[in-house]
Formats: C-alpha cells, structure tokens, sequence
C-alpha cells in the first residue's frame, strides 16, 4: 500500500523557539491582536510504500527519529494517509 | 609534535583549505579527506571543518553524520584520537553522538560574523591544554546556529566534569551558560563554534587560535 | 535610429515580404523593425521558437543594444589585461603567475519583487561568471541602494536582499567582503542591487568559453530546467492559457536560488579545469541554453545542435521555446571530447552534480534545435544571435532646464544652526548589514567590509603560496553627484575609488562597472548615460586604469520616475608589500590630523544640500583629474611606508563625516579648527583624505607632502571625549557613537513587513 505522510517537527517544550518569539513580537504592530502561542516547525511530506498503516508508521517513526529529527531539541507528529488508488 | 591531519570534507564543507593552511604553518602536514572515505589513513588527528555540509539542509550535520567517514571519525575518537570539530564540525560531532547537546538558531536569527573574546575555562583537552584557563583569546565565529542548548542533566554534567572549554565573553548567540566549546569525557573530542583557524596572524586581525592549534597539534 | 555601421551585412536573400505575421514579436519585446531584420538573416519568416530565441537575445538585458555603441568608448588596454570587456569577465595579470578575474552585475528587478531569492540568485549569477574563467571565486562585494530607511517596503526589501546575500554567499563559501548600503527616495520602488566577484586561478589556466572541434560536445551540469524567469517569452504559452488551475503551473515562476548546488558546481567545474577536461565553460545566465550554446558556438567559429528533449527538465510538459530560454538558476555547460565525457560524467557524480549531454559541435556555423526524432525545430547562424542584434543610437537631449538648475547653487542655502546635528544626521554604522556575511573565508581578509577599501592577501590560487602582496577592491557610486552633472560625478566615482585604495596603500589595476539608469527611451536619461561614460572615461584615462568589464541595467524607475543616474564602478588595486595592517578609519589618541587635497566651498550635490531637499541642481567643478592622481599617489606612499595611524577618505559629507566616522569607529574624540564654514566642513570637493599623524612623524609627512606639492593643511589632533570643530560643533563622542551604531539595528533590527 502506498501512503502520504506528514511529519511536523517542531521543537520540544522548554526549548526556546527565537523564531517563533519574533513573530509574536511583531504582531501587534501590525494590527493583529488576541493572536499567541506562536510556535515555528517546519513539515516534510512524502510518499511511504509499506504492508499496512502499522508497517508504514514503524518505519516513519524510525525515520523520525533518526533522521528528520533531531531528538535533543525536536519532536515530531507523523500523519499518514492511505494515498487515493490511481 | 609533527602530526599528519585528516581534515574531513563533505560536499558544502568551504573551511577546509583555511584549516589546511593553518595547521601547516604550525609545522603539522594534512591531507583532505573526503566524506565518501572509509579510512583515515594515517592521521594522527582529525579535523571536521565548517562551512555548509550538504547545504545544511533539514539541519546542519544532520546528513553529513551518515557518511562513510564518520564511522572512522567515530572509531578514530573512540580509540582516544583527537578530533576537533570547528563550527558546522561541530554541529556535525553532536548530531553524529561524539559530543552532546545541539546547535540551534542564533537568538538573534541572524548570520554573526565577527571577532569575538572567549575565555578558556579548562584548559583539559586537546584543544585547550596549551592554554591558561581564563586566559582571553580574540577569535572570530561565522555562523547561524551556534547557539548551544542541551538539557538540564547534560550541562550539569558538562559542569561538573569540567567540559566546558571556552566561555564567550560577551554571549553573541544565546548558547546555554555563554558555551562556545565542549570536550568529551575523554576529552580528546572537542567541538567549538568560533574558527581559531581565522585567527592565526595579526595581519587578519589575531593569532590567538594559535594557542589552541598548537595544543591540538600536541596531543 | 538602427547604427548602420554595426552589425554584419544582411543576406541578400531578404524575403520579399518581411511583414510580420500578427504581433507575436511585439508581445515578445521585438520591433517590427527587428523582425524584419530576422527574416533578413534567415531568409525566411521565423518559427516561434526562434522568434523566442532572438526575442530574449536581443532584449536589452542580453545585447546591450541602447548602450553598446556608448560603452565602447571606454579604455580597455593596458600590458596586464588578458581579457577585456565582452567575456564572462575581465581578467588581468596581477603577477606571480595568477590572474584575477573580476566582474560587476546587476540584479536589480528580480530584487524589487522578491529581495531575498532576487540578491541569491544575483550572487549566484556572478559566481559562475567567475568560475566559467576558469578562477576559484575568492570576494564578492555588494554595493547596495535601496528607498529611504522610513518607508516600510524600503525596509523589507533591504532586510530581504541582506539575507539573500547573506544566506547564499555564506553557504556557497565565497566571503563578502564589503559592498555600500544607501538609502534614497531616489530608489523607493527600483532598488539597486549590484554585485561584484573577485577571482583568482593560475595565469595559464585561463578558459574562455569556446565550442571548438566538430564532434565535441555540450555537456550540461547542474540543475534541472524550469519555467524560472522566462517572463518575457511566456507569452508564447499564455495564448493557450484559461485561468483553470493547471494552467497556472505553466506561468513563469521566479528563480530561486540553491547555494549548495551551486557549492558542488563551483567545485565540479574547477576539478573539471584543473584535470584539463574541458575545451571550454560557459555559465548559463540571462537567455539560458539559446545564450550558452549560440555564444559558445559563435565564439568559437563553430555551430552546434542542440538535442532540446535531453535536457532534464523539473516540470512536465515545457515547450522547447521554455527549455531554450529558461533561466533556472546554478547551471553551467562544458564543452568537452567525447573521449573525456566519461571521466568528466565521474567527476560530476563524484560531486553529486547533474551532468547531461545536450549537444554537438558542429562545423555549420548554424545554432540548430533538434528533438529527439532529429528533426530541427529551429536553424539560425549561432552568431546572428548575438553579433547581428540591432544596434541603438538612442536620441539623447540634456535636460531643458538644465541652465537654470545650475544656477541654482546650494552654498546659496542659508547656514545650518547647528552643524553637529547635521553631522548626526549622516553617520551610520553599517555593520548590521555586513556582520551577516561571512567575509573571513580563505583567511585572506586584512581589512574588511566597514573601511574605505577591502584588502586581502593575494595566495597562488594552487600552490597556496603567500606573495606578501595583496589586492584591494572599493566599490563607488554616487548618484547625487551624477544627478547634478552626470559627466563630472561620473569622473568624481573614480577620484573616490582611486582615493580608497590609495589609503589601504593600493594602486589602481581595472575597473568594472554597473551602469543603473533609467528609460533609454527618454533622452534624458540616454544623455545622462552618454555623459556618465565620458565622465568615467575621462578619469579612467588619467589614472591610466583599464575598464575590463561592466554591466547596464536600464529601465530604472520608480513611481513613474527615473532613477538618479547612477553608475557604480569596482576597482581592483595591488598593494605591493603587504607586510602589515593598513591604518584604517581610525583615529589614535594624541595623533595629528591632517587634511590632504584642495578643498574648494561647494555644496551641489553633496549629502548636506540633499538633506535640505536641493539636489540634481548646480553645477560640480571640473576634477582635476592630474591634481587627484597626485594626491592619491602621496597618500599612498606614506600609507605604504608606515607613517600614518589613521587614513580615510573625503567623500560623502565631506571632511567633517570623514573626521566623526574616523572618531566613531575608534572611540577617540578630536579637535579641529581651520575649517571655516559649513560650507567648507560639507564640502565633497574630490580627492581629498584625512591622516592622522603621530605627533613624532608629522614632520616626515609633512617633507613628503611638501616635497610633491600636495596642498594640505594640519587642522587639529585626536583627543578626549568630544568631537570638536571650532566655531562650529561641540558633540559628545558619546551621543555620535550611540547615532552611528543605533541606526540601522533600530530601523531593521526589529523584523520588517512588505509594508
């Protein structure tokens, strides 16, 4: 089966996210209040071939972690989709 | 002294020729190692240069500690080599698990170039063993990420078993604890951000990276 | 209006009718008149595809056809010049068996509409102009000129191209090693944003980009081709367009940049010159393949066919019209011998560098575009791309009231109250802009961005060897003065770059130069250029310094208006014993001052009549060109022997910004008399500096003026914390410092939006 993943890295809790803290700053200058918690990451999206959803998460888990991450400041959340047959 | 340097090049690396001149004026010999090698040779020290290995893409280091030439970085170090890993090297060395911690965004979300004063607080690595600690040395850093954070546990570690090797005087971006370098437990694997290969005549501005190249060289 | 002169003769076999069609080729930028000149050189109506290819050839951008016929009024030999104008770039001899090549472009539009990915691609672009010589790119230098610091567009758009710049150069590993920042209403919708590469290789390695020998072949290296910046021609496609989303993927897209790309490209190419595997090497800029292979070809009285459906592509679906004129960005082509192709092809994937065979050298003297059933899709003369383009004698009229605009003077505008807060006014630490480049790279760097020239040492750019010489390098531009009077504020650029490299102890080798101008269709604004290229080449003939390259950049305007008329020249200097740190923009306590060159109470064009709103009117002086040259060499030789602390030039501001960046940048204050008025302490009288003496060494400085006649006069001593000229201002050091340093930071520092 083929699916479409989505992996969110962003920073773990308590790791400052100086990006992040600028927008936030610059917000209300620019006239858009009641807007906080501004948090920057960033999203990779590509394709897995795998058994089943329990087979492709594995191995995006374990690509996460070893590879698109890195676990000492980031975490990430994986979303998979079974992509729509051609 | 008389050492023969690997100083490791990955595609994106742009300080390796610096680090070749440099060392060379110290009376050391060095040849470029590419990423794609499985040996070291016959180095008797290594250096992971800066620059922008693989364009820094996804994370800086984070492609580059896959490379063939890491896992004989990895064994070099392990087998009490010493390796120093200067800026994006540095970088390279934490995401690779040599030395802990990670480089992240200035706080300033700028570029920094310029020269800055660290202090050296241990003079007990390999890069730091010529030095007085607390002595003042004038070298420039070149960098986005050179902001050092790690856990709470970790640097009470680094602390506690007099890791950190040099201080920035006057923090340029945001690192936990003012830390411009680090050894490992060993302390033969050091990772620093400023360039002390930039500051080897006063003809570019400062000589003090000598003092460090030399120890290094000693090892 | 077409030079009949220029050009080569038309075939006879001119069709009868050359009437165009429909108006295809207008929407492509092209005359009628031009048109017909095509199917003059093919001898028929042309195809689309080769109406797309000489649409983007003979665009401006490409021929250069409004300011060819100017430009080649310039000086362009000397003994040391091994290529001058009309290659990838200028190169000279700078002894000890290297070259240096050195090139200036502009990106300014690409700029206005995306500033980051604008000035990326700018560096980029240069970078393989340098390395297409066969040099190893070693400083690049950006001078900059955007609106002014209170509009908020101007703002993002001079953030955004300060971290293209940054975030390009730094990652491909080229240093930054100074450049200009300026702010002005002038350029509130059109900034400037120029950019000039300095490179190095050994003498005999020099390349040029040549396709020699029938049956080598073209080899394409790097990125893949996209619709990126085929603006101009995608009228083509647009015919077919409907507004459905899909359609929306065949719109030109602007270029974005990839320094690590670039990086490998950079490193693939000069392995692939090192190990001679390359006949030539040709960059791809502006007009993409149609200008590489046709220029290659020509240059090297060859022909060649072009296989259009081997180029890797990164969209589906491109037409050979969109393959042939794409811009996408970090991709170069060698010409190469198919018995070298496989060790070329190794040494690209050992940098993980695309590489493609995309052509043949043929002995037909024709650019043929072929698909893959080998049937041609376009036939033209490889060299009518580029040597039959239409040459224009522009009308040109200086402006009507020209007369009673110089006689408005502004020594005529009423004396300021308050000198110091007009010297306030002027200081601006730009170090915000510079600290986010890296410029240390190659441990070449003696002085950097922030003095009045770059220096760096000059190393065999193979064997490593140190010379213990050096280059220097000052970019100038100053579109106040040429406003006023674009031939002597053209001549007065060159005074001030010869006056740059004289204080970091260098003499003048080649210049470069970056013509930014308006509409040339207005007369004006081809008046000014005319103007601007005698004004260069009268100095250029009296420093006997070389023009080796340049670029134009017209159609400048902003909010309806042409941009001030402004050229902006790079000079590269030699400093023949390097053997320790120029003085620099500084001051030591207890130093003598020392204002050496003529200084005449003029204000027309000067920054002080600017801030009080009179510009482009009045008259500049006639330089003495002899005067300055004399001055110049003076200061150089007592920079070069040692007796001065402090050195920097007069310009902008005139000798009191000169006197409080000197102060600024030191922490030391001064005292100064013998200036006696604001109109002397503004003045912008050319050729001029600033020294300070140690007291012990004023007496040898002076024998050394004395002895060549050099007028110059002791005006005070560095001392204290103030910043003093009698009679005029009394300003804390300490106020001015927190001015200079808080200006840039505090408008851009805070993050900025499109406004």
């Amino acid at each position: 089966m083929t699916f479409d993943a989505v992996v969110e890295v962003r920073l773990r809790p308590g790791i400052a996210d100086p990006q992040g803290a600028t927008i936030e700053r610059a917000l209300p200058a620019l006239g858009f209040d009641g807007v906080g918690g501004v948090q920057v990451g960033k999203s990779i999206r590509f394709t897995v071939e795998a058994a089943d959803e329990a087979a492709a998460r594995s191995l995006v888990d374990d690509l996460c972690h070893r590879f698109l991450t890195n676990p000492v400041i980031e975490d990430s959340v994986v979303t998979l989709t079974a992509a729509a047959v051609a | 002294m008389a050492r023969h340097v690997a100083v490791i090049r990955f595609p994106g690396t742009n300080c390796e020729f610096d680090v070749v001149e440099a060392v060379t004026a110290e009376g050391a010999t060095a040849e470029i190692v590419f990423h794609d090698a499985t040996s070291l040779g016959a180095a008797d020290a290594v250096v992971v240069a800066g620059g922008f290995a693989h364009g820094d893409y996804l994370r800086p280091g984070a492609i580059a500690r896959f490379s063939p030439v890491m896992e004989a970085v990895a064994a070099f170090a392990a087998d009490g080599g010493p390796v120093v890993g200067i800026c994006n090297g540095f970088q390279v060395l934490t995401e690779a698990h040599l030395l802990p911690g990670a480089l992240q965004k200035n706080a300033g979300l700028k570029f920094r170039c310029g020269m800055v004063d660290l202090r050296v607080d241990s003079s007990d690595s390999v890069l730091t063993s010529g030095a007085a600690e607390g002595q003042l040395l004038r070298i420039p850093i070149n960098h986005f990420e050179g902001n050092y954070t790690c856990s709470p546990g970790t640097l009470a570690e680094l602390r506690d078993q007099d890791r950190v090797v040099l201080r920035y005087v006057d923090n340029p971006n945001g690192s936990v604890d003012d830390i411009a370098g680090i050894c490992n437990e060993g302390r033969n694997v050091v990772g620093l951000m400023p360039h002390p290969e930039r500051a080897i005549s006063e003809l570019l501005g400062s000589d003090d990276g000598r003092v460090l190249l030399r120890s290094f060289l000693a090892a | 209006m077409v030079d009949p002169d220029a050009g080569t003769a038309l075939p006879d076999s001119t069709p009868s009718d050359t009437a165009p069609p429909d108006d295809t080729h207008r929407a492509l930028g092209l005359t009628d008149d031009e048109y017909g000149r095509i199917c003059g050189i093919l001898g028929r109506h042309p195809n689309h595809l080769e109406l797309a290819m000489y649409s983007v050839m003979w665009s401006e951008h490409c021929s250069y056809k409004s300011s060819r016929i100017h430009l080649r009024r310039f000086p362009t030999e000397a003994p040391w010049v091994l290529v001058g104008p009309g290659e990838g770039a200028g190169v000279v001899d700078v002894g000890d068996g290297i070259a240096a090549a050195l090139r200036i472009e502009s990106h300014n539009h690409p700029s206005a509409i995306e500033p980051y990915q604008g000035a990326a691609t700018g560096v980029g672009g240069i970078l393989r102009d340098i390395f297409s010589m066969g040099a190893r790119p070693i400083a690049v230098m950006d001078p900059l000129r955007f609106g002014p610091l209170d509009e908020a567009r101007a703002r993002w758009v001079a953030e955004g191209v300060v971290s293209g710049i940054s975030g390009y150069g730094n990652s491909v590993g080229v240093p930054t090693v100074g450049g200009e920042t300026v702010f002005d209403e002038t350029y509130a919708d059109n900034p400037l944003v120029n950019v000039l590469c300095l490179g190095v290789m050994p003498t005999e390695r020099l390349v040029l980009g040549r396709a020699e020998g029938v049956g080598n072949l073209a080899v394409l290296l790097g990125s893949t081709t996209g619709r990126d910046g085929i603006g101009g021609v995608s009228v083509l496609a647009s015919a077919g367009f409907s507004d459905d989303e899909t359609d929306a993927d065949k719109r030109p897209s602007v270029q974005v940049g990839d320094p690590y790309e670039e990086k490998r490209l950079i490193e693939a190419c000069l392995e692939l010159l090192d190990r001679d595997l390359a006949v030539g090497v040709q960059d791809l800029g502006g007009a993409g393949i149609t200008c590489a292979t046709s220029e290659t070809a020509a240059k090297g009285g060859a022909g060649m066919d072009v296989l259009v459906d081997a180029v890797p592509l990164r969209q589906p679906g491109m037409e050979p019209f969109e393959v042939m004129t794409s811009e996408s960005q970090e991709r170069m082509l060698a010409i190469v011998t198919p018995e070298r192709l496989d060790e070329v092809l190794a040494i690209a994937e050992r940098w993980e560098v695309r590489a493609t065979v995309i052509g043949t050298v043929t002995g037909s003297g024709r650019l043929r575009v072929v698909d893959a059933a080998g049937e041609a899709l376009a036939d033209v003369p490889a060299k009518s791309l580029e040597e039959d383009a239409p040459l224009y004698d522009r009308p040109r009229a200086e402006p009507a009231d020209l007369a009673a605009r110089r006689a408005d003077r502004a020594v005529a505008l009423p004396a300021p109250a308050d000198c110091g807060a007009d010297l306030l006014d002027m200081l601006c630490d730009t170090s915000w802009v510079w600290s986010q480049y890296d410029h240390m790279l190659f441990l070449n760097t003696v002085e950097g961005p922030g003095g009045d020239a770059a220096v760096l040492r000059l190393k065999h750019p193979t064997t490593g060897a140190d010379t213990g010489r050096g280059l220097a390098l000052t970019t100038d531009g100053n579109h106040l003065w040429c406003a006023v009077d674009p031939r002597s504020g053209s001549a007065m650029t060159v005074a001030e770059s010869v006056m740059n490299l004289a204080v970091v102890g260098a003499r003048p080798l080649a210049m470069v130069n970056c013509m930014n101008f308006g509409n040339p269709e207005h007369p004006e604004v081809m008046w000014q250029f005319s103007e601007s290229v005698d004004g260069l080449t009268d100095a250029l003939r009296a420093f006997e310094v070389p023009c080796i390259g340049g670029n134009v950049s017209l159609y400048n305007e902003s909010r309806g208006r042409d941009i001030d008329p402004t050229p902006i020249i790079g000079v590269l200097g030699v400093v023949d014993r390097l053997d320790h740190r120029p003085p620099g923009v500084r001051l030591v306590d207890g130093g003598r001052l020392l204002l050496v060159g003529a200084t005449v109470a003029e204000l027309d064009g000067s920054l002080w009549a600017a801030r009080r709103g009179h510009r482009g009117r009045g008259s500049l002086p006639t330089v003495d060109l002899g005067a300055v040259a004399a001055t110049a060499g003076v200061v150089r030789e007592l920079v070069a022997s040692g007796l001065v602390q402090g050195a920097h030039d007069v310009a902008q501001g005139g000798v009191g910004l000169a006197l409080a960046e000197m102060a600024v940048a030191s922490g030391v204050g001064f005292t100064a008399a013998r200036i006696p008025d604001h109109a002397h302490l503004f003045s912008e009288s050319a050729g001029r500096a600033v020294l300070c003496v140690g007291a012990d060494q004023v007496r040898p400085v002076l024998d050394v003026l004395e002895a060549h006649g050099v007028p110059h006069s002791r005006i005070g001593a560095a001392a204290g914390d103030r910043m003093v000229v009698k009679d005029l201002f009394d300003v804390s050091l300490s106020e001015a410092v927190a001015a200079y340093r808080d200006r840039l930071p505090g408008a851009l520092g805070a993050g900025t939006t499109q406004g």
